[in-house]
């Protein structure tokens, strides 16, 4: 194939796209629609397993001494851990005074005193990995004069469990809107080559090459791929965007501010513009395959 | 140029042969007319010189190399050194006279220039050069058939194949186009002729191979049309 050729072909596309305009908006929209949720989908997970890791890397292990522990002791061993990147005592009556605050009713934890607290010398252990949280805890408690360890791993592990099911329903959706949006663009195609099933048949006998034939399909399928999956990008950024702010506006807690950042959004809106234009592609050759066969 | 040799051909599904044990030989710069009743297989025949399809037995060589071996490129490149015509024209209906005539060069690659150079030549040699802008439903069958020739022969192919092309005209036009087909002819390039056209036959005394029931029954270097068809 050379330049004349090709500049045949990309004409010949254009043509098409434009003698086809609604099928062709019909479909870039459809691919738009499979995609933007397909997106959609991408950021939500992408949000679950950050709101993981952040949380994950904030965990805290509490260490509960027993009553007669050696609190300096504890202290000094706690802090001699590898893995550990701080360790904060709360003494007892320092945990009574916290505990009233925290329920809105410091006067009634007065009758306590030294004497009668029932609350134990607690150490606030961080430690430098979140991956180290576990074996870290794991050390703890096996050390003289820890009552109980307890990092919430309760809740990081409903959280994996989360991630998990949304990753499972994210391939599964993503196949499904894949094939979805690879199949519509066939069936466009098709139609569009049997519109011209009387020019490729005369092209041919003309001595035209396979890919001569298949080139205009080609670029047209491309062409509305990645019109799809701009129009999808563009529509799920403004979406995303709007709904970010007002997570932010609403002042939750560290942990749950959205991904905002380009390293982390750069590839799921690349991804969405490669996945349009490869399923334009893809979708175009399939389409035209079976009407080039050779005798 | 061609060589056909114990050709049969029977198609997937049928228990009938189109084609028996057909063996002839068509020479270079030669003008030759198949005829023969309808499914006698001269249509199939031309379809198997254009390698449209393999035969299911036997040989076909152009210039000593077997059809059946050539490979994509091969196959492209020989193609395009054959022109062909058909009874119902295959012209687009939205491309001009001239857009369907420059489509055979545009379809291989021939550059613009050499586009508006040769499209204009061919169109003066069948008579349209005045009609190029017209579509083709505003023309005649005779006009349409001209231009269809004029596709034909625009990349000046050493082969012309071509299957009742004066099935939908009127006997003068039908005249006129093997006229055109003769003045083509003694510029050098081959012209195989599928027709039932008994008159042009006739007239224009050249070689006849004569099909039966897929075999041939009669090959006459200067022949006329013989037996009812």
């Amino acid at each position: 194939m050379n330049f004349n050729s090709l500049r045949y072909s990309l004409r010949q596309g254009i043509v098409s796209l434009r003698r086809n305009t609604i099928l062709a908006l019909v479909t870039t929209t459809m691919v738009a629609i499979s995609l933007g949720v397909l997106g959609g989908f991408m950021l939500l997970s992408a949000n679950v397993r950050h709101v993981v890791r952040t949380i994950e890397s904030n965990v805290e292990i509490a260490v509960f001494a027993a009553m007669d522990a050696d609190v300096t002791a504890l202290y000094s061993q706690l802090s001699t851990l590898q893995s550990v990147r701080e360790v904060i005592l709360v003494p007892r009556d320092e945990g009574l005074r916290e505990l009233g605050l925290a329920l809105g009713d410091a006067e009634l934890f007065q009758v306590f005193t030294p004497q009668n607290n029932p609350l134990p010398d607690v150490f606030r252990v961080r430690v430098r990995a979140a991956a180290e949280v576990s074996s870290a805890a794991e050390a703890i408690r096996g050390m003289p004069g820890v009552d109980t360890v307890d990092y919430g791993e309760e809740i990081v592990a409903q959280l994996l469990a989360i991630t998990r099911w949304a990753s499972s329903l994210f391939v599964a959706t993503s196949a499904l809107l894949g094939f979805g949006a690879i199949f519509l663009v066939i069936a466009i195609i098709r139609l569009s080559v049997m519109a011209r099933q009387e020019e490729i048949g005369v092209m041919k006998y003309l001595g035209a090459s396979n890919g001569f034939i298949r080139l205009p399909f080609f670029l047209e399928g491309t062409v509305m791929g990645l019109l799809g999956a701009l129009l999808a990008s563009l529509v799920l950024w403004l979406l995303y965007d709007a709904l970010s702010a007002s997570v932010q506006n609403m002042a939750l807690p560290l942990l749950l501010t959205p991904v905002t950042g380009i390293a982390l959004l750069g590839p799921i809106f690349g991804g969405i513009l490669i996945l349009g234009t490869a399923v334009g592609a893809f979708g175009s050759l399939l389409a035209i395959r079976r009407y080039l066969h050779d005798h | 140029m061609l060589n056909v040799k114990e050709v049969s051909q029977r198609y997937p599904g049928s228990k009938q042969y189109a084609l028996q044990d057909i063996t002839l030989t068509v020479g270079s710069g030669e003008f030759v007319f198949l005829v023969g009743q309808s499914g006698a297989g001269k249509s199939t025949l031309l379809r198997l010189l254009f390698r449209e399809y393999l035969p299911s037995s036997g040989l076909i060589t152009y210039r000593g190399r077997n059809l059946a071996r050539f490979n994509g490129r091969e196959l492209l490149n020989y193609r395009r050194k054959i022109g062909m015509v058909f009874q119902d024209f295959r012209l687009l209906k939205q491309k001009t006279v001239f857009e369907n005539v420059a489509f055979a060069l545009e379809v291989v690659g021939h550059s613009p220039q050499a586009v508006r150079k040769a499209v204009p030549e061919a169109l003066a040699q069948v008579g349209l050069l005045d009609r190029r802008h017209a579509f083709p439903a505003e023309l005649s069958g005779g006009e349409q058939q001209r231009v269809g020739i004029a596709r034909a022969m625009v990349r000046k192919p050493q082969l012309i194949l071509a299957d009742e092309p004066t099935g939908n005209v009127d006997p003068d036009t039908a005249l006129q186009l093997m006229e055109l087909f003769a003045a083509i002819n003694k510029t050098g390039t081959t012209i195989v002729i599928a027709t039932h056209a008994s008159d042009m036959v006739d007239r224009l005394r050249q070689r006849v191979v004569q099909l039966e029931r897929g075999r041939v029954v009669r090959d006459d270097k200067r022949g006329g049309y013989v037996g009812e068809l």
